[in-house]
């Protein structure tokens, strides 16, 4: 045990994986709770699936493989592919889960076209955009936690200022449009702030997993509160807790890859805060409907002695 | 059979096969519960072969669907805790499922016919080279062979339940009450998707399979309002992409599932501009001329409101109109103008007057 | 129209009306669901507007509120666009446009209430907080203050909007359905809550539902299909003839006014046949 805490200090490798994959869980911890409190939770899967041909074509533009812009690149067609989901959905009979779909499946189609496009072009590139499809987080260097840092401390801090706006906007949108507070200004910002966070999950748990990060921390956290500023934070204490537990578990079994095991780490928190959450857990819930129901039978049972009813 | 032949003919029956379960799921709102599913076949896949010690089809299909079964049941169960809503429901399964798999997948045996790139993309440039063995005779490419398998069992689910399937998918109730169980027919149409998925995923990966699932019937749907022609329309479709697909992949050398799903989303991106009835253009088409009617319309209504009350010599000057309705001049033009054309209203000196079909239009406007 | 005594409730010094819509012709994607609406809602009024459904009740006020895209005309709140006199207005959604499963307590809905105020980035503080409390007081929802909002009744959240809009402390009060499912005390409360609103000289406007209990709560009276078809004070607006007019050939009115839902609906129906 101390010297697996050493080895989170001091090994450079582990360090890292655990510092990025952490990072990671708390950004998309703390808008995951906004996404799944709208009701937008697969939207960020779509968003991830989108990403791909962004980062092609960046890396078709540029021809290297610098961070900054593949992740431009990436968040570029997370938008793209938000505004072609908006205009079926308001243009078209389509409802809301075919445009999810049918985004997600085109855009990662046509990327999965260019990347093989490329990868035949040129093969010594290979590994560096085959990454982003089950994210490597094995693989997470200073540099991209550097990258991570400035990008999760953004998207933080813009949370942290726009707390209430975001808050309102969440719970009462209408209501927030009266109050003059721009409702579509502010969804563009969260859904950019969630596509921060799912460039950022992209290299670390894959274009597949990123749905879990987002969704799987804020429902955990909604079991245990019934507040919003502790549910984020609890949000994002679970995505941390589940990315250094994953990253630990593969540093130790080396057969473990590191996305997946961040993604079972996350749904054992999201299964056992399900059953086991004061006042909102499912085995408490079984448990009192069973009291309730003896206590029925008893009471039948003994109107019954009495002759009360027969 | 060479690859020349087996690739595309492996590429439309895969595509004919998903397609025609598409339909059905985009009116059941399902298709990110079909994205799960092709996803969540990946443990049991695993398991299967697993368990038979190598990638044995029988096994194959039997741990997928029993993966299915299991993330269907998962989600349902976790949406009626109410807990959590249906996205999150789905978001919180499929993952965990495929993250399972890719676990038993580099556990297990890494090296497994499934690599990384087969579970995203598949492998179906190399159907040729697998083919089906029947008492030493060599009968062909096994994909052939199971993709036309699945065609005739979705094409013989569907003939079937036709009836079922679509009084479920309309009015749930009714069907209920009619004795037609919605959750069987929920439960068989996951199977036979599950099953198909299982196919599809050797040739296509999971992502993909989605596409072929849902896109081809997405844009049947923009181009037809009835059941019986949106079916074979899709199929036709999801046929079509794969065609083209393949030249391109052939011409660019690049993935060919890949070249399919990017050629169903251009044919999907056409409809979406082009659609006679639904397209974006259309709409816009159809938008401006309605704006040019209703701005005529809005008109006659407002000069109707104000005739014989006191204000009515205010209101119906040409002047007035700009600023009372706040419209620009331009927009105030084009209203007079075309109210003018249509014969309800006559400019006298400075003001408008209503003609009496602009009485009657204003009144038929206002009664609906 | 009537345009007669517009006045009569008018504190003295303002004869501006509270609200006052010009040939206001809304329209949801080029097709109008309202057409040249001219109103003007005398200020300390207690006003219901009532109307069959998909006359346009609830679109009319959130047209009032500048949530809905004005084809035609022009919005004026005490004689100024509606821009310029946010802080004079407070706003009662209808209940059921909320979720009310979000993980919050009634009294931070309240405070919800002050944001308007406080406009962008700043935090409410002490001073929102008692505002808040307050309101939740005059509701009779003192002791419910941190109570998770999907554990309220509905009458219970109902008045928990309410106290948010008096939190707002605004001039001007817009009601969507507030009395829809609401229990008997609830009810009450919300009658004594006009009352007293009117009293201290405020205006509020209700969308209503209910024919019969309208006589009794309120004192100004529009009548609302498509168009205005009546307004003015209650009794005399409350008529036999005025409410056929309004309701009478409901079912044409439904048929053909809203397009979308009608080709939706046909398109449904032949899918089904």
């Amino acid at each position: 045990m101390s010297e697996l805490l050493r080895d989170l200090i001091f090994d450079y490798t582990l360090r890292n994986v655990a510092l990025g994959s952490a990072l990671l869980g708390i950004v998309s911890g703390v808008l995951g709770s906004y996404a799944v409190l709208r009701r937008q939770g697969l939207l960020g899967d779509t968003l991830a699936h989108a990403a791909l041909p962004g980062i092609c074509i960046a890396f078709l533009i540029t021809g290297s493989r610098a961070q900054i812009p593949l992740l431009l690149g990436a968040g570029i067609a997370g938008w793209v592919g938000t505004m072609i989901l908006l205009l079926i959905v308001r243009r078209t009979v389509l409802s809301e889960d075919a445009a999810l779909g049918i985004v997600l499946s085109t855009f990662f189609g046509f990327g999965v076209l260019l990347l093989t496009f490329i990868n035949q072009r040129d093969d010594a590139n290979q590994a560096g955009l085959d990454k982003y499809l089950f994210g490597q987080a094995a693989a997470l260097i200073e540099s991209d936690v550097i990258i991570f840092a400035i990008l999760g401390g953004v998207a933080l801090a813009l949370v942290l200022l726009f707390y209430q706006e975001f808050k309102l906007l969440t719970f009462d949108p209408e209501f927030a449009g009266s109050l003059g507070f721009g409702t579509t200004k502010l969804s563009v910002l969260l859904t950019s702030l969630i596509v921060v966070a799912v460039v950022i999950g992209l290299q670390t748990v894959g274009v597949v997993l990123m749905a879990a990060m987002l969704i799987g921390p804020a429902a955990a956290a909604r079991q245990w509160t019934d507040r919003l500023g502790v549910m984020i934070v609890l949000s994002a204490a679970f995505g941390a807790v589940a990315g250094v537990v994953g990253a630990v578990l593969s540093f130790t079994e080396e057969r473990l890859p590191t996305g997946p095991t961040i993604v079972l780490a996350l749904t054992v928190i999201v299964f056992a805060s399900l059953a086991f959450a004061p006042a909102r857990g499912l085995v408490w819930e079984w448990w009192r409907r069973r009291q309730q129901r003896r206590a029925w039978a008893l009471e039948v049972a003994r109107l019954k002695a009495e002759g009360h009813v027969r | 059979m060479s690859s020349a032949v087996a690739v595309p003919l492996t590429g439309v029956l895969v595509a004919s096969a998903c397609a025609l379960l598409g339909s059905f799921l985009i009116l059941r709102r399902m298709a990110m519960m079909s994205d799960a599913i092709s996803h969540a076949i990946l443990p049991g896949l695993v398991a299967g072969y697993v368990l038979a010690q190598g990638p044995n089809l029988f096994a194959g299909f039997l741990g997928a669907s029993l993966a299915a079964a299991v993330t269907v049941t998962a989600v349902e169960a976790l949406k009626r805790t109410r807990r959590v809503d249906a996205g999150a429901a789905i978001g919180i399964v499929f993952p965990a499922m495929f993250a399972l798999g890719t676990v038993l997948v580099t556990w297990r045996f890494s090296d497994i016919h499934l690599d990384a790139d087969a579970i995203l993309f598949g492998n179906i440039e190399f159907v040729a080279f697998d083919t089906f063995v029947f008492n030493g005779q060599d009968l062909g490419p096994q994909s052939v062979w199971v993709m036309s398998g699945l065609c005739l069992l979705n094409l013989l689910f569907i003939g079937i339940f036709y009836k079922e399937l679509k009084l479920t998918t309309f009015d749930a109730g009714l069907a209920a009450a009619l004795g037609f169980s919605p959750a069987i027919v929920h439960y068989a149409l996951m199977l036979v998707l599950s099953i198909t998925s299982v196919g599809a995923f050797s040739a296509v990966g999971a992502v993909l399979v989605v596409a072929l699932v849902i896109v081809p019937a997405a844009t049947a749907y923009l181009l037809t309002d009835r059941l019986a022609v949106m079916i074979p329309l899709s199929v036709v479709i999801g046929a079509v992409a794969a065609l083209i697909g393949y030249r391109v992949a052939i011409a660019v050398d690049a993935s060919i599932a890949g070249a399919m799903v990017s050629a169903v989303g251009v044919l999907f991106g056409l409809a979406l501009l082009f659609s006679p009835s639904q397209g974006v253009v259309a709409r816009a088409w159809q938008n401006r001329r309605n704006r040019a009617v209703i701005a005529s319309q809005m008109l006659v209504v407002h000069l109707f409101n104000h005739e014989g009350a006191p204000d009515s010599e205010e209101e119906s000057s040409v002047e007035h109109l700009s600023d009372g309705l706040r419209w620009s001049p331009a927009r105030t033009d084009m209203a007079v103008a075309g109210a003018s054309r249509r014969g309800w209203v006559v400019r006298a000196n400075g003001h408008l007057e209503l003609t009496e079909p602009g009485r009657e239009t204003a009144r038929l406007v206002l009664a609906r | 129209m009537t345009h007669a005594p517009l006045f009569e409730h008018a504190p003295p010094g303002t004869p501006v009306p509270a609200v006052s819509l010009r040939d206001l012709t809304v329209a949801y994607r080029e097709t109008p669901v309202l057409w040249d609406v001219d109103l003007d809602i005398p200020a300390g009024s207690l006003t219901a507007i009532i109307g069959p459904n998909g006359a346009g009740k609830s679109t009319l006020i959130k047209a009032a509120l500048g949530l809905a895209p004005l084809a035609a005309g022009s919005v004026s709140i005490f004689g100024e666009p509606y821009k310029e006199q946010r802080d004079l207005v407070g706003y009662v959604p209808q209940r059921g446009s909320v979720d009310w499963d979000f993980p919050t307590n009634a009294l931070d809905v309240v405070m919800m209430g002050t944001y308007g105020r406080l406009g962008w980035i700043r935090r409410p503080g002490k001073a929102q907080r008692e505002v808040a409390m307050r309101s939740l007081e005059q509701l009779g929802m003192a002791d419910f203050a941190h109570r998770q909002i999907s554990q309220l009744s509905g009458g219970q959240q109902q008045r928990v909007f309410l106290a948010r809009a008096l939190a707002q402390d605004a001039e001007l009060y817009v009601m969507d359905e507030p009395f829809v499912g609401v229990d008997a005390t609830t009810e009450r409360a919300i009658v004594d809550l006009l009352r007293e609103l009117q009293a201290r000289g405020k205006t509020v406007v209700c969308v209503h539902h209910d024919l019969e209990s309208a006589p009794d709560y309120f004192d100004w009276l529009v009548l609302l299909n498509v168009r205005i078809i009546a307004d003015g004070p209650f009794a005399a607006t409350f008529t036999p003839e005025n409410l056929s007019r309004t309701y009478g050939g409901r079912t044409h009115v439904l048929g053909r006014l809203d397009h979308e839902a009608v080709a939706r609906e046909a398109q449904e129906i032949e899918l089904r046949i």
